[in-house]
């Protein structure tokens, strides 16, 4: 694996690795040290064009448990007001010896362009770039719903409990997601029903038909307007409830839906949902949580959810991801010497 | 002193081969190949080998960015047609966005005058229908026809007219003199923030889309509205199968429509933007190849009259960048005829003639500037010809492009048929393939 850009580019046996790896990871988040050595000496470069605390201070974590040197570069900017460019950024970064560039970008596309572009020869990491794609995300998500659905965690009904290891070396088959809120706009969603197809998962989308993409239909998935049937009838396996934009609701004429109310009233995740799911389904959030929008507080702080977990999770699926893209490659060692 | 040119073989509208002589700026003889003699009181005389060649009338582009004034950083009235002369043109519109916009007669005739002075091609200001593309107010449309630019032709191009009353007006307004209104089809609304397709390609790489039915909804209703005021109307650069099918009723119902499509439309898919490429970033966008095959279709039978390149030539800062905050636009001049060629004569559906038809005889006639261009290959017409070569092949490199962008999306592709040759009133712009430079230096020309 060279870079991280998109979980459509992932094979299954590549996703399980990441997972299983993560699942390694997380063993060592227990232990008093938490810091392993084995980055010592690379250098990762957090590249946000957009701000995200969380998903900074994750991947951010992440490299420095691994001994990695960081530096975070924030270089938010519009395409009103470039200032530097993309290319600049990316050669300066490359000047500067980065190992991998951690980039989080408000255009769709921009981290395949510093991958491909022949600006940077670093590992390049998406961690999320417009509407487009958040693998890290969707591999967090993953490794959380194959813990607790296929390995049955602590706590969890244990649906298709196949493994008592949290699922390690396990796929996803025969898993039920539903994924709920306004997938045109999300890249957790685009990044999600890519890998858990891959990884043998049923999915579902659910979202009024404003907030679900033209041409969602090529996609490897089902599609549903209708919540409650979801819940009730197909009966998922995990839930993921997808933060709504506070902007998809004004702009007059052009809004996705009438009012937060009607939106809460058909698509948000409120006790009475919450119970018609499968004893063993989990609720799954990406966070930041609009409580009493898409889901109520109920929702969010009952002991189905795993919100809290999948922020946990991801310290250590990006830790997995920093090491399987650096470990192996030493370009930091044959091109950083030439003092 | 003017050269005279023996063309040896070649082929009018790719028929039987020919001897034609150019001198005085006009046709002066078609013979049997090899039959036509040198005038003795000629003094300076060129043969051309023209073996197996095609001869056209020069090719008329109804929609071009040369970007001058205003973006000389990425092409100016100079460059512009000497890549169009390259390409084998000897008339090309100039669209009205440039900085100034062209909504006045000072600016048409600046304008006007520099493609005078650079004297690759005819160039034919496009005058803006509203005050600074803004689609608020008539811009004085009646001021730019009567300049010296003569305008008749007139576009927000980039911009869609889109309040009704406003096209209306402009479509009523234009019939004084003759004129025409060439919309750029794209309904504001629906298309905010638009970066592509909206389709299948759109959905998975996470762009915005630019619906077919944006462009739809305003042809449907300008073909409608010409009907009603009884205006002729230019739809400019259709891209999908629905816009063909809604030009097509429009003519069956005798609406006094005209329609263009562009090469790159023939040819290219929105499947390209997954590279996130903003060299592929073009609007209205690459779209599907249903769409690519609906256009040849249309252009086939006639219900799309032209081809217009919509060259538009872009700094290499304004896509060398995130999809996102790039440009819209690629150039066209001199891979047109070669798109041309490949995606419609090479598969059969298009004669040479044919070709003549759509690059040279209808969107001269469009421009009303038919006195002069897209005429006939006969003796005595003006001696504004294009020489190919259609059995050779070139491999595009953008560099090499007399164009000063490089933001050709034919780059690194092998294309059909190569421009041996161009003619502009009897003088050569190109010869041998390349534009010649002394030839142009110092001429003025056009009327």
């Amino acid at each position: 694996m060279r870079h991280l850009l998109s979980t459509a580019d992932l094979a299954k046996d590549e996703a399980i690795e990441i997972l299983d790896t993560a699942a390694q990871m997380a063993a060592t988040q227990s232990r008093e040290i938490k810091k392993l050595p084995t980055l010592r000496g690379r250098t990762v470069v957090n590249l946000f064009f957009e701000d995200s605390t969380r998903t900074r201070i994750s991947f951010e974590t992440a490299a420095k448990r691994l001994s990695a040197d960081v530096i975070n570069f924030s270089a938010k900017g519009s395409s009103v007001s470039k200032g530097e460019s993309l290319k600049d950024t990316a050669l300066t970064l490359h000047a500067m010896g980065a190992d991998a560039v951690v980039v989080r970008h408000w255009a769709s596309g921009a981290p395949y362009q510093l991958a491909h572009a022949g600006w940077l020869d670093a590992a390049v990491l998406n961690a999320g770039d417009g509407t487009h794609m958040h693998p890290t995300q969707a591999l967090l998500d993953a490794y959380t719903i194959r813990r607790h659905v296929v390995g049955g965690a602590a706590g969890q009904g244990g649906g298709l409990r196949r493994s008592g290891d949290d699922g390690v070396g396990a796929d996803l088959a025969g898993v039920r997601v539903a994924i709920v809120g306004d997938v045109l706009h999300s890249r957790v969603a685009r990044a999600n029903v890519w890998l858990l197809r891959t990884l043998g998962a049923e999915v579902t989308l659910v979202s009024p038909p404003t907030l679900l993409p033209v041409g969602v239909g090529t996609w490897p998935c089902r599609t549903s307007y209708d919540l409650d049937s979801t819940l009730a009838d197909w009966r998922p396996d995990a839930v993921m409830m997808l933060r709504v934009q506070r902007e998809r609701m004004s702009g007059g004429a052009g809004a996705f839906f009438p009012s937060p109310l009607e939106y809460t009233r058909y698509f948000g995740l409120d006790a009475r949902r919450l119970a018609l799911l499968p004893e063993h389904a989990i609720v799954l959030h990406p966070g930041p949580m609009n409580r009493g929008l898409e889901i109520s507080a109920e929702a969010a702080d009952s002991d189905r959810a795993v919100i809290v977990e999948q922020v946990a999770n991801g310290v250590a699926v990006r830790m997995a991801a920093l090491y399987l893209l650096l470990s192996g490659t030493s370009s930091s060692a044959t091109e950083g010497t030439a003092l | 002193m003017t050269t005279t040119y023996v063309l040896r073989g070649a082929r009018p509208l790719g028929g039987e081969p020919a001897d034609v002589v150019l001198a005085d700026g006009v046709i002066t003889r078609i013979a049997a190949p090899g039959t036509a003699e040198v005038p003795d009181d000629a003094a300076d005389v060129v043969e051309v080998a023209a073996d197996g060649h095609v001869l056209l009338p020069g090719l008329v582009d109804l929609h071009t960015h040369l970007r001058e004034p205003g973006r000389e950083d990425a092409e100016t009235v100079a460059s512009g047609t000497r890549a169009a002369a390259a390409g084998g043109f000897t008339a090309v519109h100039a669209m009205a966005n440039t900085s100034p916009v062209a909504d006045t007669a000072g600016v048409v005739e600046q304008v006007w005058r520099l493609g005078q002075e650079a004297g690759w091609v005819d160039v034919h200001p496009v005058g803006a229908v509203t005050v600074g593309l803004g689609g608020d107010r008539l811009a004085e449309l009646g001021a730019m026809a009567d300049s010296a630019a003569r305008v008749r032709v007139f576009s927000d191009d980039g911009k869609c007219v889109h309040d009704p009353i406003l096209m209306r007006r402009a479509l009523e307004y234009v019939k004084a003199f003759d004129g025409v209104v060439a919309q750029h089809a794209q309904e504001p609304r629906l298309t905010e923030g638009a970066q592509m397709n909206e389709g299948v390609v759109s959905a998975e790489i996470g762009l915005a889309g630019w619906p077919a039915v944006a462009e739809e909804a305003i042809i449907a209703r300008d073909v409608l509205l010409a009907e009603h005021v009884g205006s002729r109307l230019h739809v400019c650069h259709l891209s999908t199968a629905g816009s063909v099918e809604i030009v097509r009723w429009a003519k069956g119902r005798g609406i006094d429509v005209t329609a263009e499509v562009t090469p790159h439309h023939l040819v290219l898919t929105d499947e390209l933007a997954r590279t996130y490429d903003p060299t592929y970033k073009v609007n209205p966008p690459l779209r599907t190849a249903a769409d690519v095959e609906a256009v040849r279709q249309g252009l086939a039978d006639g219900t799309i009259d032209i081809v217009a390149t919509d060259h538009a030539p872009h700094t290499r800062e304004d896509k060398d960048c995130e999809w996102g905050a790039a440009a819209f636009g690629m150039t066209g001049l001199e891979t047109a005829l070669s798109v041309v060629q490949q995606t419609m004569v090479d598969t059969g559906r298009l004669t040479w003639a044919d070709v003549a038809r759509v690059l040279s005889a209808n969107p001269a006639r469009i421009g009303r500037i038919d006195d002069a261009h897209g005429r006939p290959v006969a003796v005595g017409e003006p001696a504004n010809l294009v020489l190919v070569d259609p059995g050779a092949t070139r491999t595009v490199d953008g560099a090499a492009q007399a164009t000063a962008s490089g933001n050709t999306p034919f780059a690194g592709r092998e294309l059909p048929g190569r421009v041996v040759a161009t003619f502009l009133r009897g003088r050569a712009t190109v010869l041998d393939g390349r534009p010649v430079a002394e030839a142009v230096a110092g001429r003025g020309g056009a009327r």
